[in-house]
């Protein structure tokens, strides 16, 4: 009879056990977690969207404040670090483990620069005296879009902890979870800049 | 009538086939309920008596983990259920103890506090309490008891505990998150409880925080305590949702082989749902609480309505977490007083299936209904019209569940053990809160009572009557597993009818207080006229409420003198059909070792013809091979 020696082996569920959902746990584990981060992004969204039917004279002109070309180029990184995400998780899917990390890298580093912008957009508006108490179009502004970029910056700490774990070989053809389970929250952190572009910039 | 109450062929029998239903059954023996044991599994119960739970099954296994790692920073889901237990049951104390404050001052208002003068001058003025401390004692009481002390008991204490050990897993899904979300709730205690031993006491605009009360500090003269009620609650927020994602991966991907969906215990069910409510409800509190932070300290405008915010919206995103935050208040408990009733009436569950869907509907129709708390807030009167509707829906669900129960007491061979006494407690005193939650579902009644004691009295029906009474039900009914020692029965049963009778006396007169006018959160009630000719009826639920307060402790003795002294459990004192009842108490870490429990029935299969027992637990091949049923593989 194979006996865990370690305790840390008795935690785990035994290998005849099938999966209920037929996902692995940590696959699932993150789709439930998105479920909640769902609906805090939707307290604020819905906070903004009331607020602004209920008082539209707080806030000015698209463009007149913010600065949409520098934002819009921030947003096609944020995309094409998507994209890095995907081709890093197919690479892995085939067994290119050289490809894998170079695309994880290249998603950090596009992330990371992402972050960048963001900090020096925030300077550059704070420098022109908007602040976050400038009003509900300032409160709102840096709520939301302060939150995003802390979930920008949370997932790319988790992706540079994947990044190492590549570089160190612990993802293999047949298991790379972690490279899954990071690119789920990396394309929802990337799916709620294009609802927040849209609404808080360009409308 | 008993065709249509006596159970069809629901989990594999009837009624009138079980032998031993309806029977006498001999006194004596070794089991609690003085019936022999039945020995179910080839694993020995282990000695637990020293500190190191030993593995017995085939070849010995120390755990030779370190007193840190096994009792702080464990992994152990049953270790983590027991350190919420203590930390939501001291939180408990604390919220009972301010309570009792609240009551000393609207009983004998202008007398000096019992050990009054002991407090700081901003508390008291020679003894007396000051409205500003009986403001912030309203608002803890009410905060303390709802996310500190009535949710960590229910989601943090049993879902922790009874998840892994009902669906046969060895642990939850994710261990070391698990013990995160332990470790990020003591910290979000001890912040909210910081806020009374900082410049201007701690949060005092009620346990809701409307806005703008609680977002301007010249309103309440408390700037910091406010503060550190929102950021208590957000770092809460994140313990509940580690806590809750884990629960329901764990639901859905960790069943032991033949636990498919509608063999789960109810209990398992109510807290896989209000697991789904928590995951979904706290985040937006937590973003509303960051809001309101940002309101108090950076200078946004969300909630100020001279800036062009908004009052209301505080109250919509409160009360969309709030209303479902009920649910999550009162679900475990139903799901586990399911549980003990059908084991103390020794049948099985009458209506399995619709108890699980009225657990889903309330689920579902729980977000729908968050407008009932705000018809006098300036909501828009049509709009009240449709949440009254969607209220009074949520009677059908919990009407169906009340039935249930009746439906499973019926002709059942009830053994009156204490947690069954706090179970059928449970469901009268739900019943009672839940018909004052009709009358007050129906507008034009609310906007009568609004802001009265109707509403106090209530919502202690549903959060004590309902919930605590569960939780009392619930800490008897595991407190063996849990210990590996029975709680004193004798004790528990005075404990028990103590805490009924002055539990009664406490809140039933509120009704009438509030029909009478008395306003909610009152400092002084005879400064005014109408109020000095009810004032015996205060005077009477405060001393109710100081007898029921002393009643607790007999509780606290008999849980802590038992832990030490009480008599060694056996593994299954309740002869209950669950699996956490097939491994010794305390169960070994990993729960079940080496052997995967297989499962071939439902939970409620008592007095069974199948088995010359009257239970049947869930692991064991049916005996004889009399229509045996096939395990089915989890997940379909």
């Amino acid at each position: 009879m194979a006996h865990a020696a370690m305790p840390e082996d008795v935690m785990l569920p035994p290998p005849s056990r099938a999966a209920g959902a037929g996902v692995y746990t940590e696959k699932l584990g993150m789709w439930i977690f998105l479920g909640s981060e769902v609906m805090f992004f939707t307290a604020l969204i819905g906070t903004y969207v009331i607020l602004r039917f209920a008082h539209p004279s707080s806030w000015k002109p698209p463009g007149q404040v913010l600065n949409i070309p520098v934002t819009a180029v921030n947003t096609f990184l944020l995309i094409c670090s998507s994209v890095t995400m995907v081709k890093a998780f197919a690479a892995v899917q085939d067994g290119f483990l050289k490809q894998l990390r170079l695309w994880l890298l290249a998603t950090v580093i596009i992330g990371a620069s992402f972050v960048g912008v963001q900090v020096y957009e925030y300077t550059h508006l704070i420098e022109k005296g908007f602040i976050p108490s400038e009003g509900l179009y300032g409160s709102t502004f840096y709520t939301m879009t302060g939150f995003h970029g802390f979930h920008v910056t949370i997932g790319v700490l988790c992706m540079i902890f994947v990044t190492q774990k590549a570089f160190r070989g612990k993802y293999s053809q047949a298991d790379h979870r972690g490279v899954e389970v990071i690119g789920l929250y990396w394309h929802f952190v990337d799916l709620v800049w294009i609802i927040l572009f849209t609404i808080v910039y360009l409308i | 009538m008993r065709g249509a109450v006596r159970p069809g062929p629901l989990q594999d029998a009837r009624r009138r086939d079980r032998p031993h239903a309806g029977r006498l059954r001999p006194l004596g023996g070794t089991s609690p309920l003085g019936r022999p044991t039945l020995k179910v599994s080839t694993m020995a119960t282990t000695a637990t008596g020293s500190s190191t739970y030993t593995h017995d099954h085939g070849h010995g296994h120390v755990d030779d983990r370190s007193f840190i790692r096994k009792y702080i920073f464990s992994t152990d889901h049953k270790i983590i259920g027991i350190q919420f237990l203590i930390m939501s049951l001291s939180f408990l104390l604390l919220g009972g103890t301010l309570a009792m404050v609240m009551r000393w001052q609207l009983g004998f208002p202008g007398k000096p506090l019992p050990g009054g003068t002991l407090l700081p001058d901003t508390y008291t003025s020679n003894g007396v309490v000051l409205p500003e401390f009986y403001n912030s004692a309203v608002t803890m009481h009410g905060t303390f008891m709802v996310f500190f002390a009535i949710m960590p008991l229910l989601v943090g204490v049993f879902g922790n505990y009874l998840i892994p050990l009902k669906i046969g897993a060895p642990d939850m899904a994710f261990p070391r998150i698990n013990m995160a979300s332990f470790w990020t709730a003591v910290p979000a205690g001890l912040l909210m409880l910081a806020g009374f031993f900082v410049e201007g006491g701690s949060a005092a605009a009620g346990w809701t925080s409307y806005a703008p009360l609680s977002a301007r500090s010249d309103l309440t003269g408390v700037h910091l305590g406010q503060i550190f009620w929102c950021l208590s609650l957000i770092i809460l927020g994140l313990s509940s949702i580690m806590g809750s994602f884990n629960y329901i991966t764990t639901v859905i991907n960790m069943r032991a082989p033949g636990m498919n969906w509608f063999r789960l215990p109810l209990s398992i069910w109510a807290l896989f749902v209000t697991a789904c409510l928590v995951l979904l409800a706290i985040p937006v509190l937590s973003g509303a609480a960051i809001l309101l932070l940002f309101d108090q300290t950076i200078g946004t405008h969300f909630f100020d309505p001279q800036a062009g915010g908004q009052p209301l919206l505080w109250q919509h995103l409160f009360w969309f977490f709030g209303h479902p935050e009920v649910y999550i208040l009162i679900l475990p408990g139903m799901g586990m007083v399911s549980d003990i009733i059908a084991n103390g009436a020794r049948k099985p569950i009458f209506g399995y299936t619709s108890m699980v869907l009225a657990i889903i509907a309330i689920g579902f129709l729980g977000w729908g209904v968050w407008g009932h708390h705000m018809f006098q807030s300036g909501m828009n009167p049509t709009l009240g019209t449709t949440f009254m509707i969607s209220t009074l829906l949520i009677a059908v669900p919990s009407a169906i569940k009340t039935f249930n129960w009746l439906g499973t007491i019926w002709e059942g061979n009830i053994t009156f053990h204490v947690p069954m006494l706090h179970a059928l407690a449970f469901v009268s005193m739900f019943v009672i809160g839940g018909l004052s939650g009709v009358f007050m579902a129906a507008s034009p009644f609310d906007i009568y009572i609004h802001d009265t004691y109707f509403i106090v009295a209530h919502l202690h029906y549903v959060l004590f009557g309902g919930s605590l009474f569960a939780i009392f039900a619930a800490v008897t009914y595991w407190y063996p597993k849990m210990f590996g020692r029975m709680m004193n029965p004798f004790w528990g049963k005075v404990h028990f009818w103590l805490t009924l009778v002055f539990y009664n006396c406490t809140f039933f007169p509120m009704h009438q207080l509030g029909l009478h006018g008395h306003m909610r959160r009152i400092y002084d009630p005879t400064q005014y006229a109408f109020l000095r000719e009810v004032q015996p009826v205060n005077v009477f639920i405060s001393i109710s409420a100081f007898c029921l307060f002393a009643t607790q402790f007999l509780f606290a003795a008999n849980f802590i003198l038992s832990w030490f002294k009480g008599e060694k459990a056996p593994m299954n004192p309740w002869l209950d059909n669950g699996l956490e009842w097939t491994v010794a108490s305390p169960p070994p870490h990993g729960n079940f070792g080496d052997v995967v429990p297989t499962v071939y029935r439902g939970p409620y299969e008592y007095s069974s013809p199948h088995s010359d027992q009257d239970y049947l637990p869930q692991n064991l091949p049916m005996p004889g091979g009399m229509g045996a049923a096939h395990p089915q593989p989890a997940g379909d």
